[in-house]
């Protein structure tokens, strides 16, 4: 009998008794014998607490990625976590809890909702926001199809200079139904090309998807984009990176329809990919539009103010095939860790991470260009994420720094054999900036 | 019991129809809006739009529920009920007459006398 | 009632403290800078603490009594495999990490996905989905892939009985496929003469929840498997009920091709409030060159994680999956082994059968033929006419300190009550459950407004949600 049974031998007989089975194989006549599985699964034997443990931390003992110091970003960033995060977020309150069904007794769940709501709409510059999406490829994706859903357009537009992981996932979403996909190549700058956009909008186009700043760091003209987007009556989708709208301005107020990004950066471990979670905000003529769950106000029957689920028609267990989205199971808890952290960091502490990871990128940035042979791919302003060209293979570099400590950028092969994107956040120590940097210029001084 | 007027037709999707000079007008029944509940949106079809008997015409949305409602004939829409936009629970208040959802012109007024009597609808909902 | 974390704000507060800037400052070009303060709180660490600490204290959860939602399995999560997934080494990894040093991480998802396919008959895994919807999406994704490869792209038509989970209907659009409902016959199970005249030629897949979702067996199962087979389709099994079958029957067995797994369901992974879950797909080997991207594979040199190519159905996240569930999965499945899983099934079918036995004298159980699995769904519907409607149960059960079962699902069953106690209740907690249960149904008797009116033990008193959907409010709006 395993620890997390309590009916044994002495419970199960009183019960079948009740049920008038005469033993538990009468239960499972409804299974035809031919299905029955003969003997056991093939696994291996229980483990206990102490030799999990084991097993467990000799695995972690495996993943050296841990000790490395991380300059690489990309979609998922190093940044400081708050230990009270884990404390409200690991209560069995909020953990252990299911989807707030029954909002009476969610209470905490909703209200916590709530606030992430009003936090990520006032972070986006929009009206309103939903309680999440499982990370922010898939928001992006999202956001195209509701996007189409609101112009009855089928054909799409995306920035070259988006996370290809995220178009990846934009295809994987759209390709399924008669829906176009259309790239915007960028510049020489990095930034899209509003002249090649116009082109290929010709005949009307659902969106344009920008990623602000883009994916190689550089800061895009969210304005003249939605401009140019709106004349063309389709709506403006952003990827943004929540940390640079601590510094940079708010898609919203730049005009942006739909915002969208990915929460990791907010409190949420990097965990080798996941559980993360993706944000989605949207101005007030588009929220029934939204997918996702959304809680609301309102009030109970003495007039107390209290939380639901809302606007529940547009999901698919009411809705079914005509649903906005089939999203149930959401990421719920990260989205509470985004909200401990934006609460933890505040006003302040949250520009100040902001402006942290700004100056620490722009001084990476700085002394990599003094050593020899290294040169910027872009000239444009980025906020906290660039690219630049080695003397030598990127991929080898990565190898040789991984040997000293430390994971180097990501090779950008697309933009030379040279080019790699990096990033410093908050976390990087002038320290580890300037040891990086000289084992970097040693092993390319020793390479060339 | 739901209120059945007498003086107009009836589909099985629970519509009912009204001659008004040369234009039908269209509505959801007691007995619809009292199963769904408090309406909350109505989503109705675009003026001049192709109306074809049995196609969806728009949405219907209680809280926890949402209808389709469905043209009863061929023909083309040619009114919608724009107060419902601020206020879709005149459904519920006054399905016969301020809740009607569109209106539309046809040339075969054969399909409106092949709709259900009220007697028959009262059959169909088991009244 | 708990005010907002932003009514506590004042000037000046914080709630961290970073490092000084140790580096020169870089100026940040006015015309980029946001012009206007985000409006975030400013609140010490105690003041947060102290706010989420007293929202906490309004939710009920499984640590604190009996959950039976219907579907949902809510199960104990164990506490070890919270403090596993958070090891340092486990959880500080950037998903873009070299595959030498990710070894660990890489050798346990390639063991979970190993042992995965062992329990459900399976040849094949990918780990990337997040939850169980978006599992149904790479399942019918990868079917679709492949009636494509064998030239059969005219397959547009998705048949699934009318007592399916939503997300079914919903991820058959996504997939840009057509929804063809089948009928279910007296007993709750697929009608296989309606199955039988609707699939044909047109028929991509056919999608079943086994056992479905009223907790009852698909018995004609290899019938039904074959019919859909002889017409050129593929059998898909939304696993949503897998608790039902761990070490019993598979999947893979019972002529399915591939089915998606709710880790925070079966797997005990703790739900979060609504997420985060994973939703890994199983599938038949003809269906493994369709995976989606993120793959782990056994080498030479140990673990890689390869970027599936080709006549793969794409990237589903930007990464590999819900890792951290995925820890805590593996976890769960190391705890228990064959034997401890086995008995999680024989255990939940023990629960469910014993309250369906004691309640069916007081509940409705239509549909009921004989056992049921690992849940079962009453009805209300002869309450209902009394003018106790489901959802006053419901709310009354909140009084009575227990979560409410599933409501008005399915769809088939009037008034529905959907109980799925789970095995880690003991028969104390079942017997004090189904006391409430026999309780309420003499107060609707004899007191309804008890039970109209329920519930008034909770934090809040019923909440009015059309007013939440007529006077929208979304956000806390701006001071």
């Amino acid at each position: 009998m395993s620890r997390f049974v309590p009916n044994g031998k002495v419970q199960q007989e009183q019960m079948l008794d009740v049920i008038g089975a005469k033993g538990f194989d009468d239960l499972l006549s409804p299974i035809p014998d031919s299905v029955l599985l003969k003997g056991q699964l093939d696994l291996p034997a229980p483990a206990s607490e102490l030799e999990l443990t084991s097993e467990f931390k000799e695995l972690a003992a495996k993943n050296c990625a841990s000790e490395l110091v991380c300059f690489r970003g990309a979609g998922a960033y190093d940044h400081f976590v708050p230990t009270a995060i884990d404390n409200i977020i690991t209560r069995s309150e909020f953990f252990t809890a299911y989807t707030p069904y029954q909002a009476e007794v969610s209470q905490g769940t909703l209200q916590a909702i709530f606030e992430y709501q009003t936090m990520i709409a006032r972070l986006t510059g929009c009206d309103a926001a939903n309680a999440c999406m499982y990370d922010g490829a898939s928001a992006v994706a999202e956001a195209a199809l509701m996007a189409i859903r609101a112009t009855r357009k089928k054909r799409v537009l995306i920035a070259g200079a988006l996370n290809p992981r995220t178009i990846d996932v934009i295809h994987t979403y759209l390709d399924n139904a008669d829906f176009e996909i259309n790239e915007v190549p960028f510049g020489a700058d990095g930034l899209i090309d509003l002249d090649a956009a116009s082109k290929l909008a010709e005949g009307g186009v659902a969106a344009l998807v920008l990623q602000y700043p883009n994916f190689f760091g550089s800061i895009e003209d969210v304005q003249a984009a939605a401009e140019f987007i709106h004349d063309q009556k389709g709506l403006l989708i952003v990827a943004a990176d929540p940390i640079a709208l601590g510094v940079i301005e708010a898609p919203g107020k730049l005009g942006a329809d739909i915002v969208v990004g990915e929460g990791q950066p907010m409190g949420v471990a990097m965990s080798y990919g996941g559980p993360y979670v993706g944000f989605m905000a949207t101005n007030a003529k588009y929220i029934r539009k939204m997918p996702g769950r959304i809680v609301g106000r309102t009030e109970d029957r003495a007039g107390n103010p209290g939380y639901v689920l809302t606007l529940q028609t547009r999901e698919q267990h009411i809705k079914r095939a005509k649903a906005t989205s089939n999203i149930c199971s959401n990421q719920a808890l990260m989205a509470l860790a985004n909200v401990v952290y934006l609460s933890l960091t505040g006003e302040a502490g949250f520009t100040d991470v902001a402006k942290q990871c700004w100056h620490k990128s722009h001084y990476l940035h700085s002394r990599l260009l003094e050593i020899n042979g290294v040169t910027a791919v872009f000239d444009t302003p980025f906020c906290r994420e660039f690219v630049v060209n080695l003397p030598v293979s990127a991929e080898k570099a990565v190898a040789a720094m991984e040997e000293k400590g430390f994971l180097a950028g990501l090779p950008i092969p697309g933009l030379g054999e040279g080019a790699m994107m990096l990033t410093a956040t908050e976390k990087r120590t002038r320290d580890e900036i300037d040891r990086f940097v000289a084992a970097l210029e040693q092993h390319i001084k020793g390479a060339v | 019991m739901s209120n059945i007027p007498e003086n107009v037709r009836y589909t099985e999707t629970h519509e009912w129809v009204r001659k008004e000079g040369d234009k039908y007008i269209i509505g959801l029944t007691d007995h619809a809006q009292h199963e769904m509940g408090e309406i909350v949106m109505a989503e109705l079809p675009e003026v001049g739009a192709e109306a074809t008997k049995g196609d969806s015409m728009g949405g219907l949305e209680a809280v926890k529920t949402a209808e389709d409602f469905y043209s009863p004939l061929d023909g083309e829409v040619a009114e919608i009920n724009e107060e419902l936009e601020a206020n879709p629970s005149l459904i519920n208040e006054d399905p016969f007459a301020a809740g009607w959802l569109f209106a539309v012109k046809t040339s075969d007024d054969s399909q409106f006398d092949a709709l259900l009597t009220p007697e028959e609808y009262k059959t169909h909902i088991g009244e | 009632m708990e005010k907002t974390i932003f009514r506590y704000s004042s000037p000046g507060r914080i709630g961290v403290a970073l490092p000084v800037l140790d580096v020169p400052e870089t100026a940040i070009p006015e015309n980029y800078m946001r012009k206007e303060p985000i409006g975030l709180p400013q609140v010490t660490e105690g003041q947060t603490m102290r706010h989420f600490v007293r929202l906490s204290s309004m939710n009920f959860n499984i640590e604190q009594g009996l959950y039976p939602l219907g579907s949902c399995t809510m199960k104990y999560n164990p506490r070890l495999h919270e403090f596993l997934a958070r090891i340092e080494g486990l959880s500080s990894v950037h998903p873009l990490s070299g595959d030498s040093a990710v070894q660990g991480t890489l050798e346990l998802m390639h063991k979970l996905g190993e042992s995965l396919c062992e329990i459900t008959g399976f040849d094949a895994v990918t780990l990337q989905p997040a939850a169980g919807a978006q599992g149904e999406f790479a399942g019918l994704m990868l079917i679709k892939k492949w009636q494509e490869d064998r030239g059969q792209t005219h397959r547009n038509e998705v048949l699934m009985p009318d007592s399916a989970h939503g997300t079914n209907p919903a991820t058959s659009t996504l997939a840009g496929l057509k929804v063809i409902s089948v009928k279910s016959n007296e007993h709750g199970r697929v009608d296989v003469e309606d199955l039988r005249s609707k699939a044909g030629e047109n028929t991509c897949a056919f999608m079943l929840t086994n056992p479905n979702t009223l907790g009852i067996f698909e018995s004609n199962i290899e019938e039904i498997t074959k019919i859909v087979h002889d017409a050129g389709a593929l059998n898909y099994m939304d696993g949503a009920n897998m608790n039902a079958l761990l070490g019993i029957a598979r999947p893979g067995d019972m002529g399915f091709d591939v089915c998606h797994l709710n880790l925070h369901k079966t797997f005990s992974t703790p739900h979060g409030g609504g997420g985060p879950g994973a939703g890994p797909v199983c599938c038949k080997e003809i269906l493994r060159p369709f995976l989606p991207a993120s793959s782990v594979e056994k080498t030479e040199d140990g673990y890689s994680m390869r970027d599936r190519t080709g006549k793969s159905l794409g990237r589903l996240l930007a990464f590999h999956g819900n890792v951290g569930v995925l820890y805590r999965a593996y976890a769960y499945i190391r705890t228990l082994g064959p034997s401890g899983l086995r008995e999680v099934s024989e255990v939940a079918l023990i629960n469910a059968n014993y309250m369906k036995a004691r309640l069916k004298p007081y509940f409705d159980v239509p549909n009921d033929d004989g056992p049921c699995m690992h849940e079962f769904v009453a009805s209300g519907a002869a309450m209902a006419k009394k003018g106790v409607k489901t959802l006053d149960i419901a709310k009354r059960l909140l009084d009575y300190g227990f979560h409410a079962p599933t409501i008005y699902f399915p769809l088939i069953v009037k008034e529905a009550l959907m109980i799925e106690p789970t095995e880690t209740e003991s028969l104390e907690s079942l017997d004090a459950f189904i006391d409430a249960m026999i309780s309420i149904a003499g107060e609707v008797d004899e007191k309804p407004h008890l039970v109209n009116d329920a519930p008034v033990n909770t934090p809040v008193l019923r909440l009015d949600e059309v007013k939440a959907v007529k006077d929208l409010c979304l956000v806390e709006p701006i001071e």
